[in-house]
């Protein structure tokens, strides 16, 4: 019986905590694998609609993006609470689309603009009028391969 | 002095360094959602050409303000869609589609390659409506593909395709891919047009 007295003397011991870096460092490693650096901060609100179809787009350097939505909410004071257009790290308007599409493919190396897509990353609230605009400048600078981003979800969420 | 240990480097702050490092790569990346639905364009030519389509060749998909949908003329739910745009692709009204299994209505379309599927919208539609209607007649033309597909080359067209896009996969494999893609979508080619959205 004596043996087991020792217990009660309250003392917890104390949790090792040795392993706790090479948790965060598993973290870490698993942080840098899956995601990749922010280029532009996002000004818009951009909730993406869901689709299933999906096509995965694979190569970064052959996207241009074109954001659009609601001007988030510190935003809101100076640009209102109507959809607008962000390019680079600029809120634009409908014209300046085909001067930005130009000046991006001008950018990417020769054997790479005629492959190039645009990557529409609008959030779901925005309109079509401003959609089919934007449509109508990438037409007039023939940037034609389009790709609607979306997360991958079920399309009937987006009526809700 | 030969006897003299080295005192131990004290581990304790490495999870603070690691932590300080996570966190930092928490706030400077995001997840990549780089997937979506590929569109092309039509170009912009300043003459249209004219292109006589008979009507029972026209599936008209209009969408109105409130994302409600008018299909040939009835209203419809989003959930009927995708099997009337099938029903509507497959049909093969004059029989020169050997691969069709539809009813071959008279009043449907002829053949896949003459099926034309048009969508207009309004310019209040919200966004997210058009691409849940884009995706349900994506699904329509990635079903019947997939059915052709499996049925010559065992495997599903979305698969095939999938590989052929993935840059890993080897040229050589990558020549035969390309001809099964092109192969399936010339039996049922994706001919979707948009109107220009509709103004008040």
């Amino acid at each position: 019986m004596a043996k087991f007295n020792k217990k009660k003397d309250g003392d917890l011991p104390a949790v090792s905590t040795a392993s706790l870096p090479d948790i965060v460092f598993m973290l870490l490693f698993f942080f840098m694998t899956v995601t990749t650096m922010k280029d532009s901060s996002l000004m818009v609100e951009n909730t993406l609609p869901n689709a299933s179809e999906i096509k995965k787009l694979d190569k970064k350097d052959r996207v241009i993006y074109i954001f659009v939505g609601k001007p988030t909410s510190q935003y809101q004071k100076t640009f209102g609470s109507e959809p607008r257009i962000q390019l680079n790290d600029k809120f634009a308007g409908v014209g300046d689309v085909g001067d930005y599409i130009l000046q991006e493919r001008a950018k990417k190396a020769q054997e790479l603009q005629n492959v190039l897509t645009i990557a529409m990353k609008v959030d779901k609230e925005a309109s079509m009028g401003l959609i089919s605009d934007i449509k109508q400048e990438l037409r007039k600078v023939n940037a034609l391969k389009v790709n609607y981003t979306t997360y991958e979800g079920d399309a009937f969420r987006n009526l809700q | 002095m030969p006897n003299r240990s080295i005192p131990e480097v004290s581990a304790g702050s490495m999870a603070d360094i690691a932590f300080l490092l996570l966190i930092f790569f928490l706030v400077t990346t995001t997840i990549e959602t780089d997937a979506g639905l590929d569109r092309m364009l039509p170009p912009d030519e300043t003459q249209q050409p004219i292109v006589d389509i008979r009507q029972k060749n026209l599936f008209q998909v209009a969408l109105n303000r409130e994302g409600q949908l008018l299909v040939e003329e009835q209203p419809m739910d989003l959930a009927e869609l995708r099997p009337a745009a099938i029903a509507f692709l497959d049909n093969g009204g004059d029989g020169s589609c050997a691969y069709c299994q539809g009813l071959q209505e008279a009043s449907s379309s002829d053949n896949p390659n003459k099926a034309v599927i048009t969508l207009k919208s309004d310019r209040e539609t919200p966004y997210g409506a058009y691409i849940a209607v884009q995706n349900e007649l994506t699904g329509a033309y990635n079903a019947l593909r997939n059915r052709e597909a499996r049925a010559r080359y065992g495997r599903a067209y979305t698969e095939i395709e999938s590989e052929y896009l993935n840059p890993q996969t080897p040229p050589a494999l990558k020549a035969i891919l390309r001809e099964q893609v092109a192969g399936i979508r010339e039996l049922y080619p994706m001919k979707l047009t948009e109107a220009e959205t509709a103004r008040h």
